[in-house]
């Protein structure tokens, strides 16, 4: 068996691989973690031997996962030892350990400075890579002139120079200043002569940075780069060490050939003629040959090859030649199949590395005479393409359909096809770039309102489909009023049969499109203005201020009769500027150490080709502020403002969440403003979180692993809740927010906000891990009285990551029916599934109402008796003293009036219950106990509506029965479906796939 | 350049990690964790490029070792992979037919062997013979 020199560790990691799960793997870890913390104590008493050993011991734990922050010390302090062996862990294990950021890694900067100005060439050599590795801008600027005296000192051996080429690429990265220009070209140049490829190679890289930033100051090398390459591409004067299966040093190729392509011309007519004889001889010099690793080498080169003739060849010398070229390698597979075709071909290649690849190459060569056979092909695949790359392939459809459409209305179409296909993947943008089209254009005007009118008709629309329809026909229905079936009135009942479907954002802009067909309707139509305003005042309560302030406000101005022409006007064109779809396609932040090279070759391959295009989208929070010019008739105060509090950045989860989402750059705000002047529209914010595809492969894997290793019987795994599950959903009975639900994987809590018959509900799903939870599934199990809408559940929560998940909440009847969430997810093995009831009980929806001597009577009188007056004599009540059970039923939100009554033994309460059915009705209530006998009483209650009074009276008697106050464990929980934790476990599965030690070898 | 090289086996045991680029703990953790489920469960006819959040990730399997580089998404695929093959014959020289265990064993050798390989995210020396003769004058002054 392989040792590793140093027994102590070689037992140790020998320990570790013998451990048979992750907990025997985490006591072994933490019985050597203390160890070694005692043994640090007492340093003195450590010889330099068993330091070396410990600390890379540490190193070791750490690779394993475990967190080794106590250590950093040690290994930085390793730096200064005076003898190589420890100096040398202690350089390498802090490399590890800490990057940059490490305020400990100044501790070392003068030893490390030592070391490279110092005599001992393997101290430098120590030092160098460290910095070269982990260096950051201190060091930049402590340590640049000393590195760069090294690179080109002749008395140092190659090996310290190439070190040097780098830890300056390092430091030159962390800081560009570091590198004076004026000084540095020419030695740039004299370092391009070196004869040692490893030096050279090193030094390339370094010249590739250098030249990305500034060509101009570099030029001197250019002539020098096509020396270099026609060195290594005639094969004179390379040693065999650094040719590969026969290739000179394939890597110096290339990055010899990356540098040259940051200059934008070869002037020099001998230097460009020698460099086209190269580079004709390796287009025409690479066969495909049987051997991978030679085939795969030879092309690396052709490729680079080919990137440079395309971005040098003005005159096109080449390019028909490399053309041909490509031809040929795509014949190699695929013999006559036009280029075009091959490329859709490959659209639906298995591997989704070449997916993309292909369709960033559609969008790279579409052009005006082929985009509508590509945009059409892009649609067509929109259906069947996988999640992750809808959202791309439909940003990209609709910029290729704004560039290259032959006529406008084929621009609408091809977006409202989009939309209709694939909603969940158009972002914003999209819609809002073809409603500034419609706008902007009068003559498209008719047409799109027409077509909205259309996909109307058709049953099931997707959301945004109803968004851009209500908006364009807002505006322009009344051109179409004329038309079979689009009067104002047949257009508004077509639009308003969407609404109770639809989410608060549409409702906003349904509203505002309300408003407009009303202002269009000539002559009015007192009829449909009354349906309108009925709709208004509907939601002049509505929980969504946004909502509120809308109906409210449309109310008000279309009382207003002639004024409402002015302001409810169509909107004004919106001015002409860069598409902003194609600015977030230009705008994507391409993260690489080079950063003009990529806007160098973003324009040899046209513009924008990478495949990283993402929309973002940020999850709306709360409410979004009042938009500007819009007329504020109402204050409302923010319904929202303690949302926040909620542990953990919900943008930061959401980002988390979706692993597809890469681009975190703020939305651009521009035209988002334009149209959010207007509307306000929010974006849903569920429509970030894709689902992910699950991982039954890996489960597999899990599987044969457990049975291989860990013998049968160690783990019954299963999944036990934390806490008492029923106990918590009584404490949120009687509070809005806490935790629902929690086991050791996830928690769950919620947090509610109520008014009136809406609730606004949060469920936070909290991965507890570091390994994701897969399968996540939440089915609402809502009873009849309640509506209930829970956004989109992502399939996947990340490790540690918290998702939230918005439900909202219409009480449509009184009853005391309770909802109940189906929750289940896979952790490992283990499948879990619970069955929570959610706390969206009857008291949510009541609101605490005073009630005076004179308000009291007169209504209690007017509600003589059964149905609407029910009594009831209630025994076995747990005897409670009366103050606390007046506490109870502030609790609840029955307000208890003191004095009422006369007789202090008896309590009068009052509230108002909400429901959309019968809207607000008080409720009045009388307790009536007796001093002697606690555990009976006599409850009145009255309503004006039967239901309402039979619920709320069975409702009390519940809670005065099973006493639900939050500090007692209720005795038995009340009947709907009681929560059941099912673990649908393997036997002896692990629950870790990664803690398993692999014996594989 | 290259932001990262793993070696990791098919159950997702980090066997070498090295970060040219400053990440904390958690986000490394995070970053084998997602590399390790993205290479695995690739078919073995697809392409060994894959994207991997704003960059590309090349990967080769050896027996049950996955080495997987991230570099930029304009890197020479090609090349990169071939640097991986590199690697793989310096490890199989020094080790003498290398297996898993002698990374397990000696992953300080292995470190070694990297940083005279890679640096700072770029490569340092593409010849076997001058790492071998390096690693030669190392192990004297040990």
């Amino acid at each position: 068996m392989a040792m590793s020199g140093m027994r102590g560790l070689s037992v140790f990691i020998s320990d570790i691989r013998n451990c048979q799960n992750k907990e025997q793997e985490r006591l072994r870890v933490d019985k050597e973690l203390g160890n070694i913390r005692t043994r640090f104590k007492n340093e003195k008493a450590l010889t330099p031997y068993e330091k070396k050993k410990y600390v890379w011991k540490m190193l070791y734990i750490y690779m394993l996962g475990y967190d080794v922050d106590f250590g950093h010390m040690e290994a930085v302090s390793l730096i200064s030892a005076p003898k190589y062996p420890e100096k040398q862990v202690g350089y390498i294990v802090t490399s590890s350990l800490l990057n940059e950021n490490h305020d400990f890694l100044r501790l070392a900067i003068n030893t490390v400075r030592n070391d490279i100005i110092g005599r001992n060439e393997t101290f430098q050599c120590l030092a160098l890579t460290m910095v070269g590795n982990i260096g950051g801008r201190e060091f930049a600027e402590s340590l640049a002139p000393d590195v760069q005296k090294l690179l080109i000192s002749s008395s140092c051996r190659p090996l310290v120079r190439k070190k040097a080429a780098l830890c300056l690429l390092r430091l030159y990265r962390k800081n560009p200043d570091v590198v004076n220009v004026d000084g540095w070209a020419d030695r740039m140049a004299q370092l391009l002569d070196e004869r040692d490829l490893g030096v050279l190679t090193s030094s390339m890289s370094l010249l590739v940075a250098l030249v990305s930033n500034n060509h101009e100051a570099y030029w001197s090398c250019l002539p020098k780069c096509v020396k270099i390459l026609e060195r290594l591409a005639r094969n004179q004067d390379i040693p065999q060490e650094y040719t590969y299966y026969g290739i000179p040093s394939p890597w110096l190729q290339v990055k010899t050939m990356r540098a040259l392509q940051y200059f934008p011309t070869v002037e020099d007519p001998n230097t460009r003629r020698s460099l086209f004889e190269v580079l004709q001889r390796i287009l025409m010099g690479t066969d495909v040959v049987k051997n991978v690793n030679k085939n795969n080498a030879s092309h690396a080169v052709l490729f680079e090859a080919l990137a440079l003739v395309m971005h040098l060849d003005a005159e096109k010398e080449m390019m028909t030649q490399c053309v041909s070229l490509l031809g040929k390698f795509i014949s190699v597979r695929e013999p006559n199949i036009r280029y075009l075709g091959l490329i859709i071909t490959s659209l639906k290649d298995p591997d989704i590395s070449i997916r993309r690849r292909a369709l960033d190459l559609l969008y790279g060569m579409c052009d005006i005479s082929n985009a509508k056979d590509i945009v059409e092909e892009l649609l067509q695949y929109l259906k069947t393409a996988e999640f992750a790359m809808r959202e791309e392939l439909s940003l990209k459809a609709a910029i290729l359909a704004e560039k290259f459409a032959p006529d406008l209305s084929w621009y609408v179409d091809v977006i409202l096809q989009l939309i209709d296909k694939a909603g969940d993947f158009v972002s914003d943008d999209i819609w809002f770039r073809v409603v500034q089209f419609v706008t902007n254009n009068e003559d498209l005007q008719p047409y799109a309102a027409a077509k909205a009118r259309e996909y109307l008709d058709k049953p099931a629309i997707h959301e945004t489909m109803v968004k851009v329809s209500a908006y364009i026909l807002g505006e322009f229905g009344h051109l179409i009023a004329r038309r079979p079936g689009c009067s104002p009135k047949e257009l508004f009942n077509l639009i308003h049969e969407k609404l109770p479907t639809v989410s608060t954002s549409t409702v906003s802009i349904l509203l505002s499109t309300y408003a407009k067909i009303l202002m269009h309707s000539h002559p009015p139509d007192p009829e449909l203005q009354n349906q309108i305003w009925s709709i208004f005042k509907k939601y002049e309560s509505s929980i969504e201020v946004e909502i509120q302030q809308r109906a409210v406000e449309y109310f008000a101005l279309s009382r207003k009769g002639e004024a409402l022409m002015d302001i409810m006007a169509e909107m004004p064109k919106f001015p002409e500027r860069q598409s902003a779809l194609i600015k977030k396609a230009e705008d994507t932040e391409v993260d690489t150490a080079e950063q003009s090279a990529i806007k160098l070759r973003a324009q040899q391959l046209s513009q924008t080709s990478n495949a990283l295009v993402v929309p973002d989208q940020h999850p709306v929070n709360g409410t979004p502020p009042l938009p500007a010019g819009q007329l504020s008739l109402v204050k409302m105060p923010s319904m929202s403002s303690n949302v926040d509090d909620y542990p953990a950045d919900p943008r930061l989860s959401q980002e988390n969440g979706a692993l597809a989402t890469v681009n975190s750059q703020p939305p651009p705000a521009d035209i988002l403003s334009d149209l959010l002047g207007p509307l306000a529209i929010e974006g849903p914010p569920s429509s970030s979180v894709h689902p992910q595809p699950s991982t039954t492969s890996e489960l597999e894997g899990t599987e044969v692993e457990a049975t291989a290793i860990v013998p049968a019987g160690v783990q019954a795994n299963s999944v036990q809740p934390i806490g008492n599950i029923s106990e918590r959903f009584q404490a949120l009975c009687v509070k809005d927010s806490g935790v629902l639900y929690e086991d050791p994987y996830i928690q769950i809590g919620v947090k509610a906000e109520w008014r009136a018959h809406h609730g606004h509900m949060v469920l936070f799903l909290g991965n507890k891990n570091t390994a994701p939870l897969v399968s996540v599934q939440a089915i609402m199990l809502p009873p009849t009285h309640l509506k209930m809408e829970l956004s989109l559940v992502p399939e996947t929560i990340p490790p540690r990551a918290q998702v939230q998940c918005p439900l909202e909440v219409i009480n449509l009847r009184p009853s005391r029916d309770v909802a109940v969430l189906d929750f289940s997810y896979m952790f490992g093995n283990d499948m879990v599934n619970v069955k929570l009831r959610l706390p969206v009980v009857l008291n949510k929806f009541l609101q605490p109402i005073s009630i005076s001597t004179e308000e009291f009577f007169p209504q209690w009188r007017s509600l003589p008796g059964p149905p609407l007056k029910l009594q009831e004599v209630v025994r076995g009540v747990r005897p409670l003293p009366l103050i606390e059970m007046a506490n109870l039923f502030n609790g609840f939100h029955l307000t208890v009036c003191p004095g009422l009554d006369p007789n202090p033994n008896n309590l009068v309460v009052s509230t108002t219950f909400f429901s959309e059915s019968t809207r607000a009705m008080l409720c009045l209530i009388r307790i009536e106990t007796d001093p002697a006998d606690r555990t009976q009483l006599r409850m009145t209650v009255a309503s004006g509506d039967p239901t309402v009074t039979f619920e709320l009276k069975e409702f009390i008697k519940e809670q005065l029965v099973v006493i639900p106050t939050a500090t007692r464990v209720p005795t038995q929980p009340p009947p709907p479906t009681p929560p059941v934790v099912q673990p649908v476990s393997a036997p002896a599965a692990p629950t870790d796939p990664g803690a398993l030690l692999a014996a594989l070898l | 350049m290259i932001r990262f090289i793993l070696l990791q086996n098919r159950q997702g045991k980090t066997r070498l990690a090295k970060y040219y680029v400053p990440l904390e703990d958690s986000e490394k953790h995070k970053v084998e964790y997602e590399v390790h489920r993205l290479v695995v469960n690739r078919d073995p006819k697809y392409t060994n490029f894959v994207e991997f959040r704003t960059h590309k990730v090349i990967y080769r399997r050896y027996a049950g070792l996955f080495f997987s580089l991230c570099v930029d998404i304009t890197d020479n695929e090609l090349a990169y992979l071939e640097c991986i093959h590199l690697f793989v014959e310096i490890l199989d020289h020094f080790f003498s037919n290398v297996c898993e265990l002698d990374l397990v064993f000696n992953f300080h050798k292995v470190y070694l062997i990297l940083d005279e390989f890679i640096l700072a995210g770029e490569l340092q020396e593409t010849s076997k013979k001058a790492i071998i003769e390096r690693m030669g004058e190392l192990e004297k002054l040990e």
